[in-house]
């Protein structure tokens, strides 16, 4: 526990450091993140206007799939403030920093996640703000506890499933320096294609994202029952499950780092 | 005009060797076409009539801007350009006997040649023997393929002319990432690469389509997957031209007034 | 303190040629070629020892360093430092050193050299006394009050390898490792770099590991030198060994590298 502690107080060192460099330069700081609202706008505009010529997709109407856009967003962004560490982790390997990570008494991975906090994502977490409060007000929903808590929830969830894809790409890094190109399909896609409900693209990748990578039960099942299309009880509690998904990334990260030592990439 | 060819060759052969990339790449833009066309076809499933173009067309659309995507990809600026500029490495290639604008410009036509070339087949290929209506089909006649192959070069002239506007205006401003952000967002959508523009209204379509923007990826995909036949075509084409002289023009001239300022402040 | 007993090192790198075909042929299959970095590679130092660790480019001499504070782990042979092997104990073993590596910087750019070295603290776990004490020590002696407080971007380069020398050692590390750390500096601020060099030395008995091109820092510094080529531990003896033939210093480690063919 007092281990916890420290690294929570160590972290939130790196964050409060991380914040004032960033401060030295507050325009360009607040152009990014305008920058960063403006690019996820383009997926709203883009589902917009594709609603402007049909009036659902799947029995899902314009604003649900405005729900779901903003969960998953909203995941992401918390996710990518967090962990954007890792997504700048193969310059860190290339310029040698991650040298001066080794030579440290301390556990890497606090490390690497400290050494980048972005903030600037925050326009990106804005975006997903304003759009959570349009569904979740024209969502015709029902909100009662339990589908509040079902949210809550898929954050939790979603956070770390996008938390564990950026630690796996960050420990692919120890292998291959380029190529890892393929890893934004699991990030970057399933942040623009989870804006329709996963059901939507068909049966095998429902499938595929219930048990391999666990998206659709940090968006799809959990969805349903916040939609009131489904009613069990335990729809609420599987985005905790998918929490696990970081174990696998963490024995990655391990073996990778040990691949680190003896090759001297 | 020699030492832009080598420069361009020089340029092709470094893009070649990232090998590892380009199967990761390939990998990539094929899923991303793949879940495309899914979503796609459940909207046509939704209501078939409201789709401005047949879904096999739509596929088609989808597989070659996949294919091409570093012709087209906004996001595949320049890094290395931008840093000489922010970190003053600029001054070396001043020093040099060379139009900066041109050897910028042949150096990202190369960058962006040298990796569709790696890419383009093997998406294609596959692409052509997905079952109908899922894959790529052969374009209508041998006027629409050779002008799509026309246009798609134009498109990529006018893409870079448009990333050369951005780098020059870097000189001008304190944030390059910001400016950076805004123009890859603005060009990605108006261009047609989060939906095709006959995705939009028609009355936005119809402003949309004499933007500069339309004149990238827009022409060439349409243009083979037959959603611009006759009179469009002769259309598109000649806006390709147009914007693309506007833009290098402007650029040009943009370009000679940040170097007075570069070399006015020393720095 | 240290002892290394033949350690090899082997990297693999893909090789590459020049001209369109072999970039075409490379496309397809690519060849690779073993390079030696270290190859037995043994000796040791005692505690308190100042070693000057020299040799060309690409002789081994990092690759020795990173072994020896952790980052790498080599193909065969034993490291011991301070009795315990640093690249399996890593977290035990780099709270006892320091690193400083003269072209990388570890101050964090936009903010005042304090705050890096308050993070530093956090990081190391310093106690506070301890780190008031060390602060205290490191800003009298190489002159740090002024600097502070302003951001490392703002630093001449020599302010800023004081700061980071300083940030090295707060932590009180028995072992010191230098790659290259008058690199790029003026006559001042070398002088002042080395001077202080030796004072933590004499004063705290910090075992002092130096690798440098620069033969005048081995003069000022050490009396012993390891001179590494091509992986070899080539000769590993005193100053004024290789010195015999007398003169100027930089052309007899110059004669002495041709004599080895390196």
């Amino acid at each position: 526990m007092n281990r916890i502690c420290r690294a929570w107080r160590l972290y939130r060192h790196y964050i409060s450091i991380n914040v004032r460099s960033m401060m030295q330069y507050k325009t360009s700081f607040f152009l990014t993140a305008v920058g960063q609202f403006l690019v996820s706008f383009n997926v709203f505009l883009g589902i917009f206007f594709m609603f402007q010529r049909f009036s659902e997709v799947e029995e899902f109407t314009y604003s649900e799939v405005l729900l779901c856009y903003a969960i998953v967003l909203l995941e992401f962004s918390l996710a990518e403030m967090a962990a954007r560490g890792f997504d700048m982790f193969p310059g860190m390997v290339k310029s040698g920093e991650f040298d001066r990570v080794l030579v440290r008494p301390q556990n890497e991975i606090l490390q690497v996640l400290g050494s980048k906090f972005e903030l600037t994502r925050i326009g990106r977490m804005l975006q997903a703000v304003v759009m959570f409060g349009y569904g979740v007000t024209k969502g015709g929903v029902d909100w009662d506890f339990a589908k509040v808590l079902t949210v809550v929830f898929m954050l939790i969830g979603g956070t770390a499933v996008f938390a564990g894809l950026f630690l796996i790409y960050a420990a692919l890094c120890f292998f291959t320096l380029d190529g890892l190109e393929f890893m934004n399909v699991f990030t970057d896609g399933a942040r623009e294609f989870g804006k329709y409900p996963i059901g939507v693209y068909g049966k095998k990748m429902l499938l595929f994202t219930t048990f391999l990578i666990p998206y659709a039960l940090v968006q799809y099942y959990p969805l349903l029952y916040v939609l009131g299309r489904r009613t069990g009880v335990f729809y609420i509690f599987l985005p905790l499950p998918a929490c696990w998904f970081l174990l696998p990334a963490l024995l990655l990260w391990r073996f990778g780092v040990r691949h680190y030592k003896s090759s001297g990439s | 005009m020699k030492k832009y060819l080598s420069f361009f060759r020089l340029r092709f052969l470094m893009g070649l060797q990232y090998r590892t990339a380009a199967l990761a790449g390939i990998v990539t833009q094929f899923a991303w076409g793949f879940m495309e066309i899914m979503i796609f076809s459940a909207f046509y499933r939704a209501d078939a009539s409201a789709f401005p173009m047949s879904l096999s067309a739509t596929a088609s659309y989808i597989w070659m801007q996949q294919a091409f995507l570093a012709f087209f990809a906004a996001w595949m600026v320049e890094g290395e350009i931008f840093d000489s500029i922010v970190n003053g490495n600029i001054a070396y290639e001043l020093c040099r006997p060379i139009n900066i604008y041109n050897m910028w410009f042949a150096r990202s036509v190369a960058n962006r040649i040298s990796r569709a070339v790696l890419r383009c087949f093997p998406i294609l290929f596959v692409a052509v023997l997905l079952p109908a209506p899922y894959g790529m089909s052969a374009p209508k006649d041998a006027l629409h393929f050779g002008l799509s192959v026309l246009t798609l070069f134009l498109g990529l002239l006018v893409m870079v002319a448009f990333c050369m506007l951005i780098y020059v205006l870097t000189f001008f401003t304190i944030s390059p990432q910001g400016l950076r952000m805004l123009f890859v967002s603005t060009v990605e959508f108006f261009a047609g690469a989060v939906i095709p523009l006959p995705f939009f209204p028609q009355k936005v379509q119809r402003v949309l389509e004499l933007l500069p923007f339309a004149a990238m990826q827009n022409v060439a995909l349409r243009i083979y997957s037959g959603s611009m036949t006759g009179g469009e075509m002769e259309k598109a084409v000649v806006l390709q031209v147009f914007w693309l002289a506007v833009l290098v023009a402007a650029g040009k001239g943009l370009c000679r007034m940040a170097l007075k300022r570069v070399v006015v402040q020393g720095g | 303190m240290i002892a290394v007993e033949h350690v090899c090192k082997t990297y693999r790198i893909a090789k590459r040629e020049a001209g369109f075909c072999a970039a075409m042929k490379a496309l397809f299959h690519r060849e690779y070629e073993e390079i030696r970095a270290l190859d037995d590679v043994s000796f040791s130092v005692g505690d308190g020892e100042m070693v000057g660790y020299i040799g060309p480019n690409g002789a081994g001499k990092s690759s020795t360093i990173k072994i020896l504070s952790g980052i790498l782990t080599p193909d065969s042979g034993t490291v011991l430092v301070d009795g315990r092997v640093p690249y399996q104990k890593r977290v035990e073993h780099v709270k006892q050193i320091g690193v400083v590596f003269g072209q990388r910087s570890q101050l964090w750019w936009d903010v005042p050299v304090i705050d890096s070295f308050e993070l530093l603290k956090d990081i190391y776990t310093i106690p506070e006394s301890v780190y008031q004490q060390s602060l205290a020590e490191l800003t009298e002696r190489l002159k740090l009050s002024e600097l502070l407080r302003s951001p490392a971007r703002q630093l001449s380069l020599g302010q800023r390898m004081r700061c980071e020398i300083a940030a090295s050692l707060l932590h009180r590390p028995r072992i010191l490792f230098l790659d290259e750390p008058t690199i790029g500096l003026d006559a001042v601020s070398k002088l002042a770099v080395r001077d202080f060099i030796l004072k933590q030395n004499k004063t705290h008995g910090t075992t002092v590991i130096l690798t440098t091109h620069d033969m005048q820092d081995i003069e000022a510094l050490v009396s012993r030198i390891i001179l590494i080529g091509r992986g070899k531990i080539l000769l590993d003896g005193t100053l004024s060994d290789i010195k015999k033939g007398g003169g100027n210093i930089d052309e007899t480690v110059a004669k002495l590298y041709r004599s080895y063919h390196i």
